[in-house]
């Protein structure tokens, strides 16, 4: 396992250096800089700014400036948020991402994975239909929509909860963007559950547990669940990842002090130094969290060993 | 099989009960408390709390007067810095940190008298040394100020801007701890309004040189407006709090003021809804009926100092030489049709490009003067001298900057141009930066979306963009008569006969017409009827200093 583990990690080390690669001369072909703005600047003034920068370095030079900035875990100054470097940036933004997507995505597993073995229980019955019908709804209703109509009726007309902000990452004004989050997640979540579930609980092994006479209760919770959650296992991964770099929608909407917004602006801005940074740690994340999601499966399923 | 549809029937009669709440939801917000009235039964009663909310646009660059450039930056910065001059209610000078000063007969030297009673945030006294520091430091290029161009009116700026002078050759001299003397390269009579500006604000320079480059943070900036920085939080607020040792302390009612940088209008109009905020710094487009239907009271529309306009490139064709068609293009264009049902927030229709500037007599061709039948007329009769019919339309392209806004108005003005003239158009919108390059490059651009908003309340604001070597003349138009009107309006000291020239040039800009003038801009917003003390600016100068909070 610890051999796999590391294996996984070296292995990984090319896959990032590809992707910074990528991601450092892809932003720098995009079509102006990042001190255009619709002031122009003189030329002396722009030529002293990229020098500052090191903008006016070959390219290979500034590639190299950055990996050596990378080992020693500097991201660079931000050309847009001048007062913040980038690791200062993404270290106040990273936790309020995590702790919105992580909410999310428990109470999406909660919720999607009970839904959807009630529904598989229940198979062809009212309750199936009607959990079905609302978790397409879910899938089919995109958050832009879904967090506005929140904020109406909860912020707006009720007066219940904000309409925005973070507070801090008080309950209150965590509450709606979760929701919004969570939303399409839970509707996904339970059609993979329900559907998995419905097979396993036509296996061999399942009828062999109710054939002993053990108690539905012990079936479904102790023999059924957990080979039924191995496709929503494999989903988890890209799934959290999407929802905590996929929140800039949210974030957006919501006000949220979050990292997904510095992705979005940090593109348009053309602040290559923080486009760099968002993209080279979510890269990491994605690599871990697609790990995680492998080593969780040797423990699911007993045919998968390391 | 009926269940399923029987719940998606009632999923929809549950999402268009939500849109009814939504849309019939009362106008003041779930705390309608319409028991107290506001400001108490004088009206003028004052609010125990006085804390003031603003929704902001975008997160600021910067803190740092001398590092930042976007209308974000410069409401905070207006709060937290003063400058030697500040900008009055009607957009006149008034003064700042300088309680007076004398301009010599040539126009060139300024004597500023300060206050002996300014200080800094931590008790310090400003003194003229912090303005020779910080006048120096914003010019230096070691700073990497983008702005500090609009001090160029100051004798060597632009050398020490270009690294060519070290920043102690900047006309700007400390005769003694309350007089300043700044000394120009030509006289300049805007150049008051331009001490207003953040790129002339004082910074405090033990906290610079302690800190460097990370001094603007909360526990370290220090300034000496009539606010101090209390917290940030990037991407969610500043908290401002009042700064007690303000020269003018005890005109502030606001302790305390939030801003929230929230650049989705349709965001801050639900969290103003939602009294998170009391006033917003913009409005959606979209949205402005149902405003104009649901708080009729709090919409606040003034005039703004900026223009909105299409430019032509006229170092290619169709448009090089050919002054009919560009006119043809003008004269087409239903200006009224456009502000009354497509901006619809009250824009001005803009027939001359200058918007309405201090001391200057706004120029319009006398085509602005005709019914829009009559200038139709004209606009075919030019069309069809610049050589083309309906048989032979013109083809042309419009570039805009990706935007629901600017597509809108393009659709708006091909279709115009089709149905007047019989000009096939292909709208091209680019990203931002993409566009700007497209626009600079001059290449391939035949029209395009462009729009400025004064830096500081003066005609030469505008008229300078249009200088065959401004680096913002996108039309590449290059007008000798033109710059030599410039020229001469630089050097003239008599405010009228400054102002002539400057019309002159105006009016000449609108006989060759590089630039299609569209409207002028408005700023719109709504503020809560419990906001004491807010004045429409021309360039939104909203000082929180002027601002209270009745008791509500």
């Amino acid at each position: 396992m610890l051999r796999y583990t590391l294996s996984r990690l070296l292995g990984a080390i090319p896959t990032l250096l590809i992707l910074i690669a990528l991601a450092f001369f892809m932003i720098r072909v995009a079509p102006g800089g990042p001190f255009d703005t619709e002031r122009a600047l003189p030329p002396e003034i722009e030529a002293n700014l990229r020098a500052a920068y090191h903008l006016d370095e070959p390219l290979y030079q500034q590639f190299a400036r950055y990996l050596g900035g990378l080992m020693r875990g500097d991201f660079g100054p931000s050309f847009q948020y001048k007062d913040f470097t980038v690791t200062e940036l993404i270290g106040t933004g990273f936790p309020v991402s995590l702790r919105l997507g992580g909410s999310a995505i428990l109470l999406a597993l909660l919720i999607g994975v009970t839904v959807g073995t009630i529904a598989a229980l229940r198979q062809n019955t009212r309750t199936d239909y009607t959990v079905m019908a609302v978790s397409m709804t879910g899938i089919s209703i995109p958050n832009f929509v879904m967090a506005p109509l929140l904020i109406l009726l909860f912020a707006v007309t009720l007066g219940w909860l904000p309409a925005g902000g973070w507070g801090g990452g008080a309950w209150n004004h965590m509450l709606l963007p979760v929701i919004a989050l969570a939303l399409p997640q839970v509707a996904y979540i339970s059609r993979l559950t329900r559907g998995s579930m419905i097979e396993v609980l036509r296996s061999n092994f399942v009828r062999t547990a109710r054939a002993q006479g053990l108690p539905e209760r012990t079936v479904i919770l102790r023999y059924a669940l957990k080979p039924a959650l191995l496709p929503v296992m494999s989903y988890l991964g890209p799934a959290t990842a999407a929802v905590i770099t996929g929140s800039v929608v949210i974030e957006q909407i919501f006000g949220v002090p979050g990292l997904g917004r510095y992705f979005v602006q940090g593109a348009l801005n053309r602040d290559y130094t923080l486009v760099m940074g968002v993209v080279v740690f979510y890269g990491v994340l994605i690599i871990l969290f697609n790990l995680v999601v492998d080593l969780f499966y040797a423990w699911l399923d007993p045919k998968v060993k390391y | 099989m009926i269940a399923p549809l029987r719940v998606l029937r009632c999923l929809a009669l549950v999402a268009v009960a939500v849109t009814l709440m939504a849309a019939c939801g009362s106008a003041d917000g779930p705390g309608g408390r319409a028991a107290v009235p506001i400001g108490g039964e004088s009206g003028s009663e004052l609010a125990e709390r006085q804390v003031l909310r603003r929704g902001n646009g975008a997160e600021p660059q910067s803190l740092d007067p001398h590092k930042s450039e976007g209308v974000p930056e410069s409401n905070l910065q207006r709060d937290l810095y003063e400058g030697l001059t500040s900008s009055g209610a009607d957009g006149e000078i008034v003064p700042g940190v300088a309680e007076s000063w004398e301009i010599s007969e040539d126009g060139l030297l300024y004597t500023f008298r300060l206050r002996d009673n300014a200080r800094w945030s931590n008790g310090d006294p400003v003194t003229a040394a912090d303005f020779e520091y910080s006048l120096r430091r914003s010019v230096d290029p070691a700073t990497l100020s983008n702005y500090g161009i609009i001090l160029h009116p100051i004798l060597n700026a632009a050398d020490v801007i270009a690294g060519a002078l070290p920043p102690e050759e900047l006309g700007v001299r400390a005769v003694d701890t309350l007089t300043l003397e700044i000394t120009l390269g030509a006289p300049t009579p805007y150049f008051l309004g331009v001490l207003a500006h953040s790129a002339a604000f004082p910074v405090h320079r033990a906290t610079v040189e302690t800190y460097g480059d990370r001094w603007a943070r909360p526990g370290r900036l220090v300034s000496n407006g009539a606010f101090q920085l209390e917290d940030w939080v990037v991407q969610s607020h500043i908290h401002l709090l009042r700064n007690p040792h303000y020269w003018d302390a005890d005109t502030v009612r606001l302790d305390e003021v939030w801003y929230y940088p929230i650049e989705n209008q349709s965001t801050e109009l639900q969290r103003y809804r939602a009294n998170e905020l009391d006033m917003t710094y913009d409005l959606p487009f979209r949205q402005l009926r149902w405003i104009r239907d649901n708080l009729p009271d709090e919409l606040v529309i003034s005039d703004y100092l900026g223009v909105y306009y299409y430019g032509l490139n006229v170092t290619r064709e169709p448009f090089q030489d050919n002054p009919a068609l560009r006119q043809a293009l003008y004269l087409a264009i239903n200006r009224e049709r456009l502000t009354s049902q497509v901006t619809g927030a009250g824009e001005i229709p803009a027939y001359g490009y200058v918007p309405a500037v201090r001391g200057y007599v706004q120029q319009t061709p006398e085509w602005a003067t005709w019914t829009q039948a009559e200038r139709e007329a004209e606009a075919r009769q030019l069309y069809a001298e610049a050589g083309y019919s309906v048989e032979e339309p013109l083809r042309l392209q419009i570039l805009y900057n990706t935007h629901e806004n600017h597509r809108t108005i393009a659709v708006a003005i091909s279709s115009m141009w089709n149905e007047v003239l019989g000009i096939q158009t292909e709208l091209v919108n680019e990203e931002w930066k993409v566009y700007l390059e497209t626009r600079r490059s001059k290449q391939t651009t035949q029209v395009f979306r462009a729009g400025w908003i004064g830096d500081y309340n003066d005609a030469f604001s505008f008229a300078e963009l249009m200088h065959s070597t401004s680096a913002m003349n996108d039309s590449g138009w290059d007008h000798a008569p033109y710059d030599a009107l410039l020229a001469r309006a630089a050097a003239e000291r008599d405010p009228a006969q400054r102002a002539d020239y400057l019309q002159a040039a105006e009016r000449e800009l609108l006989r060759e017409m590089p630039l299609i003038p569209v409207y002028f801009y408005v700023t719109k917003r709504v503020v809560k009827p419990w906001v004491g003390g807010y004045r429409p600016h021309i360039q939104d100068y909203i000082y929180s200093r002027d601002l209270y909070i009745l008791k509500h």
